[in-house]
């Protein structure tokens, strides 16, 4: 069986798998992370995504060997040692941008690097085009919408902490 | 002591308490959950839409790596496994009971629908189980397919079920048809309309799971799995179907992901699951595929109707009657014969003074999934049916449509109302709902914003619903004598802790709606406990009280009910203990948010001092009070509540590609009392976007044969952030007039008002080319079929 | 997934050697090849990853030209400069394929490779009239896209480079199929000096070349030059989401927008 060894969330991991298995199985199965979800099979929905060396990938369509060597972040990897929140995290909390919470880990690391990809700011326009990849049944996407660009104005620095959603 | 900050109670929109485990990834649905020695089952599943089982050979599966079992419908039929029972039972028109064939667990003799069980391979790894499925062997006899409903109750139709006669289920009806008949004949106007309302898959994110134990030292079995009522599926499998005594089941639905409807019933897999674990004495996990979930799930919706609209000469209703074919699948599914029926016909008077309603409905049988509740789940149904006559209506009376409306709206002064259709509304400001969302739409200002749009040669209408619904499901009495097999009370217990903090059990189940922070705001607000103090626990019937679950808008109507009614027990002890403490009389103990004080006194106890004395009882009234603080209350609702408002959209149509893009959208609900309004907002955001995405992207498609050509997210379209634009959201407030809380509820109100709202849009925007009648969804294509014909016509 | 054997070979030597298997497979950024595999579709013995070749990676700029290493990802080319300057409208469609994961992940090479209908990059590797590099040999583009996923490659010849001319004017414009947002119908135009192509995705079982459109827009390079020239529907896509006859008329419409694009 071929062995493969990955970062995840900054810890070296070595596992035997089958040529066929994916990197979400490896994850959830293996490495019992089952932050990362599996909605879809047709690689549409985007609740699998983690990131790859950085860029957000659907770890359902990836196969574990092929993740190699990788450093991997999931959904688990994000907060800070001390539990404090990723931006983007805070951001869907204090948005409501979640409610039965199965797409958001995904939403939460596509949005990540959405952000990231649009260093020079983002429009409310790039980031519904931009979750493309990622379905969401429950909200209706507006408190998502909203929760990305105010973590965007964090992540880039514009704002120290997430701006308080209006209610 | 304890310190409420006001800004916890009822009416903060307290950040949710469920959020932190989620966006960590600490959620824990069912397919999270792993057992020592657990086995996956794989669910060999009908190819064909229709045919007889000749055989199936399963030994070369059998031999297969890693599998453990493989078993069939005649090895459940060996054990004696009973079907899947339906819930709810309608009468035809002559009084006889609906057609209520089996539904057995695996198929027995036939297949009668592509993706109906037929057999179950049980390996030590799920691709291991999958392999195995495809090699059992099965020959099909193929039969000629039932698949349009119309056609299926036709003669010489295919029979889904051998003994039911032209694959009708039930032939039923509400109203009287001479007193209608008589009222159309004084018509001025008489408006008529077909309309489909198209099928649709309800696809919660969280695929179905259910992982089976069983223990064989205490005989108890456990099912893990993705419902909205975990006791409901505990009550039908262990009594209906694996005949096990409740006390040796217990069924968790953990963090689910996503119901709308489809958690709801019970399923072929949670039998199959515990059945097999107690055969093999392994845990055993199920999970669907997505694919699988498209020919598994329970659909929604899927009526065909004619409905006929009579007006006098100055617009105002005089009677409406419907007919409606309704489809039902292959089976029944647990509620499925309610929806059509008395979650329909009962709401056709909408927000309207409508005096005589006759409807009629024939729930016909097909080679298709079953069809079952699906948010909104028959509301949407009549306001889809009702709002798009009304611009029909008005149209061709040429009295404005807002206008139409509003001299037909049931007036303020007129609660409580009795519909001709068994309703009777408690509370409602229909008047203030539509001006409100007129307002915030720019109604008025809309010809300069279509002129706008018609010079970049884009086609822009708008279009309105005043939409009503009936929820917080229901007075028990009500729904036994309409055929429920079930009550629908809810259950709350309140523990107070020695220590002040507090348990709430609840029979309610949280998949998206935030109950642990709602339900904790109703516990600060009444017993003055900080949230962070209170803990939400459902979902484990082996935790929580007998409990009917969450669908129906129900959860604060019906299960927040019970919970005030339980902390009116725990304040009523309370103040008994109190009184022994501050050595006072009952009557005179006062309590405010966590403070006993006996009135005009500055002595108070707080509380944490009355939970001490009751769980350490040493200066205590022991003669007369029983130790402890901890009530349960059992509420059963005296009346449905009746959420409604008005929700407009507008639309803009590229003549090119015949794509219709959301522009705006506004919604004013009267959802009753709001709890927590940041929670209601989002439940209303899904809501509308559901129905967007009825409106415009979504439908389930068969072909002649019954195959599901919408059978994944590569064909079945589900909305997108980039489908849907920003949508205005505001709530106008009438309280419900029976129940503690004067909520009405708000989980469905965003499905049902949207549909008809996107469409008369559309069909505005649509307006010189005489469209009349529009089927949903108004998709690209069929836009620029519209638009090219009409163009062709404008050309000949 | 049926099981399967794992290869991942350091050059493209070992990688033909490889796949001179009939049964195994290339497998690059996988986003076209596992979704196949995941419904059963497909069982192959072997899968080659190519992702460890590095002299299949990179863009490059040689003469008039741009020359696009197999395994660039569809993120490399959409936020490159060099693509930018020299083939804007390339960067454009790169940008807008599938959603950002897949762009993340998916490359050029599997892409070409596949030749999925309802891809886009077969439309800009037709409408720029490119050359496809293999480890064997150059394939003009219109010689190479042969059909319903079928291309000229040999069995065990690796697609390892695309070289894009570099045109006076090129524009891409899609109608997304609005459930699985592949393309429905998608037209990609360039004009280099006198030589004007035009390449029609989505629409049919085989990306094709616009005839008529290409001599219209030859004598007058304007969207109206294109407006009156009907799409036969014959042997088009028809679908539950569009008639054929939809489709006809929406590689009209994006003609029409791609021209616009192109300026």
């Amino acid at each position: 069986m071929p062995q493969v060894t990955l970062t995840v969330n900054g810890q070296t991991h070595t596992a035997e798998v089958e040529g066929r298995t994916l990197l979400v199985e490896l994850l959830r199965e293996k490495l019992r992370l089952t932050g990362t979800h599996v909605g879809c099979d047709t690689s549409q929905c985007g609740a699998c995504v983690v990131h790859i060396n950085g860029e957000s990938v659907k770890s359902c369509t990836t196969l574990a060997v092929m993740a190699n060597g990788a450093q991997v972040t999931t959904i688990e990897g994000l907060a800070a040692a001390d539990g404090t929140l990723h931006a983007m995290q805070e951001a869907f909390r204090e948005y409501h941008a979640l409610q039965c919470g199965f797409c958001t880990p995904g939403m939460v690391m596509s949005a990540i690097d959405l952000v990231n990809k649009h260093p020079d700011g983002i429009t409310e326009q790039q980031i519904r085009e931009g979750l493309e990849g990622n379905l969401c049944r429950c909200t209706g996407y507006h408190n998502i919408v909203r929760a990305i660009a105010a973590a965007a104005d964090v992540m880039h620095g514009k704002r120290t902490e997430i701006a308080s959603a209006a209610q | 002591m304890n310190v409420v900050a006001p800004f916890e109670g009822i009416g903060a929109s307290l950040r949710r308490k469920e959020d932190f485990r989620f966006l960590r990834g600490r959620g824990a649905y069912t397919d999270d959950f792993n057992r020592q020695g657990q086995l996956h089952a794989w669910i060999l599943r009908s190819p064909h839409a229709h045919a007889r089982l000749t055989s199936v050979d399963t030994a070369a599966a059998a031999a297969m790596p890693g599998v453990v079992a493989v078993f069939t419908g005649a090895d459940m039929a060996k054990d004696n496994i009973g079907g899947l029972p339906c819930g709810w039972q309608i009468h035809n028109k002559d009084g006889s009971p609906m057609a209520e064939p089996p539904h057995p667990v695996l198929a027995q003799g036939k297949v009668r629908h592509v993706g109906d069980p037929v057999a179950v391979a049980i390996a030590a790894t799920r691709e291991q189980a999958r392999d195995a499925a495809e090699a059992i062997a099965v020959t099909y006899d193929v039969l000629p397919a039932a698949v349009n409903m119309l056609e299926a109750v036709k003669p010489g139709a295919p029979a889904v079920h051998d003994d039911v006669a032209g694959n009708l289920c039930y032939d039923w009806h509400i109203g009287d048809k001479a007193v209608l008949d008589a009222a159309f004949a004084q018509a001025a106007k008489i408006v008529s309309l077909d309309m489909v309302n198209n099928r649709l898959i309800p696809n919660a994110m969280e695929p179905r799971a259910a992982l089976g134990e069983f223990d064989p030292n205490s005989g108890e079995y456990t099912l893990h799995t993705t419902s909205q009522n975990p006791h409901v599926i505990r009550l039908l499998m262990g009594a209906n179907v694996l005949h096990i005594p409740e006390s040796k089941l217990r069924v968790v639905a953990p963090d689910v992901g996503g119901g709308f409807g489809s958690k709801i019933y019970h399923y072929a897999e949670e039998a199959i699951v515990t059945w097999s674990a107690g055969k093999l004495g392994r845990p055993v996990k199920w999970t669907a595929d997505r694919s699988e979930s498209f020919m598994s799930d329970a659909h929604g919706r899927d009526h065909i109707s004619n409905a006929q609209l009579a007006l006098d000469a100055n617009g105002k209703i005089l009677g409406l009657k419907v007919h409606t074919h309704a489809n039902m699948g292959a089976y029944l599914s647990t509620f499925a014969p309610c929806v059509p029926t008395y979650l329909y016909a009962t709401l056709l008077a909408g927000t309207y003074t409508t005096p005589v309603i006759y409807c009629e409905v024939k729930a016909v049988f097909t080679n298709t999934v079953p069809v079952d509740a699906y948010r909104g789940a028959g509301r949407p149904e009549a306001t889809f049916l009702l709002e798009r006559l009304m611009d029909v209506a008005a149209a061709e009376t040429g009295i404005d449509r807002v206008e139409l409306r509003r001299r037909n709206f049931i007036p303020n002064d007129a609660f409580p109302y009795q519909t001709p259709v068994a309703l009777q509304y408690d509370s409602g400001n229909y008047t203030a709902t539509l001006d409100q969302a007129l307002a915030a739409a720019d109604w008025a200002g809309f010809e300069s914003r279509r002129a706008e749009a018609a010079r970049r040669g884009k086609l822009r209408g708008i279009g309105c619903s005043t939409y009503l619904e009936a929820c917080g499901i229901a007075p028990s009495a009500v729904v036994g004598s309409l055929g429920a097999r079930a009550g629908l009370y809810e259950v709350g217990t309140i523990r107070v802790h020695p220590t002040g903090s507090v348990t709430v059990l609840t029979g309610a189940h949280s998949h998206g709606q935030g109950h642990e922070t709602t339900f904790a705001q109703l516990v600060a607000d009444k017993l003055g406990v900080p949230t962070a103090q209170v803990d939400i626990v459902h979902g484990d019937t082996a935790k929580v009280p007998f409990g009917m679950g969450t669908y129906g808008s129900r959860s604060l109507a019906v299960g927040g009910s019970a919970m005030m009614k339980a902390m009116d027990k725990i304040i009523a002890k309370g103040k008994r203990i109190a009184a022994h403490l501050m050595e006072a009389d009952v009557d005179d103990i006062e309590f405010d948010r966590g403070t006993f004080r006996v009135a005009g006194t500055d002595k108070t106890k707080a509380l944490v001092d009355i939970s001490v004395a009751a769980y350490v009882p040493h200066n205590y009234p022991i003669e007369e009070l029983e130790p402890g603080l901890e009530e349960t209350a059992f509420y059963d609702p005296k009346n449905f509540t009746y959420p409604g408002g008005c929700h407009i959209a507008e639309v803009e149509i590229c003549p090119d590609t015949g794509k219709v893009s959301m522009v705006n959208f506004t919604a004013v609900d009267d959802v009753g009392r709001v709890i927590n309004p940041m929670i209601v907002e989002g439940q209303v955001q899904g809501g509308i976007a559901q129905g967007i995405g009825q409106a415009l992207l979504e439908t389930c498609v068969y072909d002649a044969d019954g195959q599901l050509l919408s059978g994944s997210m590569m064909d079945y379209t589900m909305p997108r952030a980039d489908d849907l634009a920003p949508v205005s959201v505001a709530t106008h407030t009438t309280l419900c007039t029976h129940n503690p809380l004067g909520v009405k509820g708000c989980g469905e109100v965003g499905a049902i008002g949207s549909p008809p709202a996107v469409i008369n849009a559309v069909v505005d925007a649509l307006r010189d080319y005489g469209v009349r009648s529009l089927d949903m969804p108004a998709t690209p294509a069929k836009m620029w079929q519209i638009i090219n014909g009409g163009r062709r016509a404008a050309a000949e | 997934m049926y099981d399967f054997a794992y290869h991942k070979p350091g050059s493209v030597a070992d990688a033909v050697k490889l796949l001179a298997d009939p049964d195994a497979k290339a497998i690059s950024g996988g986003h076209t090849l596992l979704p196949a595999l995941k419904h059963r579709l497909n069982k192959p013995s072997a899968l080659v990853d190519l992702s460890g070749i590095a002299e299949l990676r990179g863009i490059k700029r040689v003469g008039n030209a741009i020359v696009i290493g197999a395994l660039t990802r569809h993120v490399e080319v959409a936020t490159s400069a060099e693509v930018a300057a020299a083939i804007p409208a390339l960067a454009y469609m790169a940008s807008h394929i599938g959603d950002v994961q897949v762009r993340n992940r998916g490359t050029i090479g599997g892409s070409v490779s596949n030749n999925d209908p309802a891809a886009d990059y077969p439309a800009a590797v037709l409408g720029l009239g490119a050359t496809v590099h293999t480890s064997s040999r150059k394939i003009a583009a219109d010689d190479f896209f042969q059909g319903m996923f079928t291309t000229a490659l040999e069995p065990g010849e690796i697609l390892t480079a695309i070289e894009f001319p570099i045109v006076d004017k090129a524009g891409y414009a899609k109608m997304k199929n609005p459930a699985s947002r592949y393309v429905m119908a998608g037209v990609f135009v360039s004009k280099a000096g006198g030589a004007v192509r035009v390449a029609v995705n989505g629409a049919g079982p085989c990306v094709f070349r616009q005839a008529a459109m290409e001599a219209a827009l030859a004598a007058n390079w304007s969207p109206d030059a294109v407006a009156n020239i009907r799409q036969s529907p014959d042997n088009l896509n028809a679908d539950i989401h569009g008639s054929a006859e939809y489709r006809a008329h929406l590689v009209g419409v994006m003609a029409r927008r791609a021209v616009a694009a192109a300026g």
